[in-house]
């Protein structure tokens, strides 16, 4: 028998594992970055104090982000903050405090390296993997023992590859492609896989569109979202000034895919994920011109300078429709700057955004945007499960910045084709 | 052996069904959070179910957020085990981790209410009042070594280390 090629999933873990290892084998791979946040955070440091460590494992690889809570609503999270920082002080770890970004973003822009094993505290460390980075969301209790060990155990997966051809067409973007993917291949069509992406499409893909893509790998089960490390890898960590962090990654030409999936970018659609499952897609013209309340742009999803162009492009010299509150959200202070630098944010605040600042709020109903009985709100963000944003009488719909931004127009989830 | 009535539940139940975002402030308070559990997919549950209960879902149970919070809670509402016909990836490493068996298996035709009887060893739910037997999936084995431990932290402290 003729030896099969690695995938990605496979050369990382077997780089990181120290051995040869292939789908189906349990690998224990070094851990190159582990992190809590804010709603995950204090569980894991109980486990680890309660496990009786206390030393970590790197201290300079191990970040807790207070982004869930970013400023704090309320005195029993602003104590967990303060049990973090505690955490932060007596063990020497990087510690990202309120207003310092979303965690996703944070390590997106400032820490994931491709080929790295990256674990987090929360199921959108997936988005990593758009670097080239195996990275994937564990519980608080998996995130104490990484921390304490500077190691975890993976099942390794196998890959289902996503091949890409062609290039978007106007009013069409990354986002349209992973709800299209998911409503194709169902909310639990890629349980304990990875998703692998290749393909010439992939090739052009800037990596803010490949972060937005494997953010979204687990709401089909997967365990990650892998992109090759190309010469968009570079450039991306180039802007950055970290090229001294590239590295060129792929899969072997003839790795094993069970199953590969062809999508011709140029055939897709503006799509929206209808309430309550991401996998519940339609094209946003078969919608027929829902009413929306409240507009949501942001997150570890969409909340990256390329959305914060894409809004204000469409809404500039515009207003929003006068029954459609308008949440913007850049990810992180690096954003933020830019898109007042640039006068997005100008732009954004005439057309009658409310800006809030770098965090998580609203797409997980903690805070800032909580939805009212039968209230329905269109969002960038990864999830519209029943209960999400506050209220489980709530309706999420998902879909593109561009999408969202036209839609906050119309005061009804519109194509965006209609406004470009 | 596990013995205990069903809580039956549909396909697809979110973490953000068992411990919603919303409640994200208690979460530093586990016995008031517990008192949640379940709340957006069956606001009586948390007084209905009683020790040794079982949570049966349908397809995809426990998809979204990697919050451990989820198993624990349902784990701290005195439920013995999680039955459904396929599980979320990180809420099975999860609930492992805590101690709380998964078992997928078919649960088509288990009903709410009904009484069932786990055999682990054996691998068979027993509905005593459907009458039938059904098997479950074995556990994996490294997550049945941790599962037998009581979950990852007990695992742990005794090994000091993941042992192949």
């Amino acid at each position: 028998m003729t030896q099969v090629g690695f995938t990605l999933a496979e050369k990382i873990l077997s780089a990181k594992s120290g051995s040869v290892r292939k789908a189906g084998d349990i690998a224990i791979a070094a851990v190159d970055l582990a992190f809590v946040q804010d709603t995950t955070g204090p569980l894991a440091i109980r486990a680890f104090r309660e496990a009786g460590f206390c030393r970590l494992a790197n201290h300079k690889k191990t970040v807790l982000f207070l982004d869930h809570a970013a400023p704090s609503p309320n005195w029993q999270l602003s104590n967990d903050h303060i049990f973090m920082r505690e955490f932060a002080r007596e063990t020497g770890c990087v510690l990202s405090d309120v207003g310092e970004g979303v965690c996703h973003q944070v390590v997106a822009e400032k820490l994931a390296k491709p080929g790295d094993v990256i674990v987090g505290a929360d199921s959108h460390t997936v988005t990593a993997g758009g670097l080239g980075a195996f990275a994937t969301g564990m519980g608080s209790s998996d995130i104490a023992v990484a921390f304490a060990l500077g190691k975890t155990w993976f099942r390794v997966p196998e890959s289902l590859m996503i091949e890409l051809a062609g290039k978007f067409s106007k009013g069409v973007y990354a986002k349209d492609l992973i709800l299209y993917l998911i409503g194709k291949i169902g909310a639990d069509g890629a349980t304990y896989k990875a998703l692998e992406f290749g393909g010439p499409g992939v090739a052009g893909m800037p990596v803010a569109d490949r972060l937005t893509i494997a953010n979204m790998a687990v709401e089909a089960g997967a365990k990650v979202g892998l992109f090759p490390s190309d010469e968009m890898t570079y450039q991306y960590l180039k802007v950055l000034g970290r090229e001294a962090d590239y590295e060129p990654l792929s899969a072997d030409s003839d790795a094993g895919y069970p199953e590969r999936i062809k999508i011709d970018l140029s055939t897709l659609q503006p799509m929206v994920s209808k309430p309550h499952t991401v996998d519940n897609t339609v094209t946003a013209g078969e919608l027929g011109g829902v009413k929306i309340d409240q507009v949501v742009i942001g997150t570890c999803t969409n909340g990256r300078i390329q959305d914060m162009e894409i809004a204000a492009s469409i809404l500039k010299g515009r207003r929003r429709h006068p029954q459609t509150r308008l949440i913007i959200s850049p990810a992180s202070p690096g954003v933020l700057r830019e898109a007042i630098k640039k006068g997005y944010i100008e732009t954004l605040i005439e057309a009658g955004a409310v800006i809030l600042p770098p965090g998580c709020g609203p797409c997980l109903g903690l805070h800032q945007g909580a939805l009212g009985d039968d209230e329905v709100c269109l969002s960038t963000a990864n999830r519209n499960f029943k209960g999400r944003m506050g209220n489980p009488k709530g309706h999420i719909y998902l879909a593109s910045t561009a999408t969202a931004a036209a839609s906050a127009l119309a005061g009804r989830i519109t194509d965006p084709r209609e406004v470009l | 052996m596990l013995k205990g009535r069903a809580f039956k539940f549909g396909d697809n139940i979110s973490t953000d069904h068992i411990v919603p975002g919303r409640l994200a402030h208690l979460r530093s308070n586990l016995p008031e959070l517990a008192r949640h559990v379940l709340e957006d997919a069956d606001p009586e549950f948390a007084c209905k179910v009683k020790t040794g209960d079982f949570v049966v879902g349908g397809s995809n149970f426990g998809l979204g957020s990697s919050r451990e919070h989820a198993p624990l809670v349902i784990k701290m509402a005195g439920v013995s085990a999680v039955l459904a016909k396929s599980v979320a990836r990180i809420f099975f490493r999860n609930a492992i981790n805590r101690g709380l068996p998964v078992l997928i298996c078919d649960t088509d035709n288990i009903n709410d209410g009904d009484e069932l009887e786990v055999d682990m060893a054996a691998g068979t739910i027993k509905n005593l009042t459907g009458g039938r037997t059904i098997t479950f999936k074995p556990i994996p084995d490294f997550m049945l070594s941790i599962l037998n431990e009581g979950g990852i932290m007990p695992y742990i402290k005794k090994h000091g280390d993941f042992k192949l």
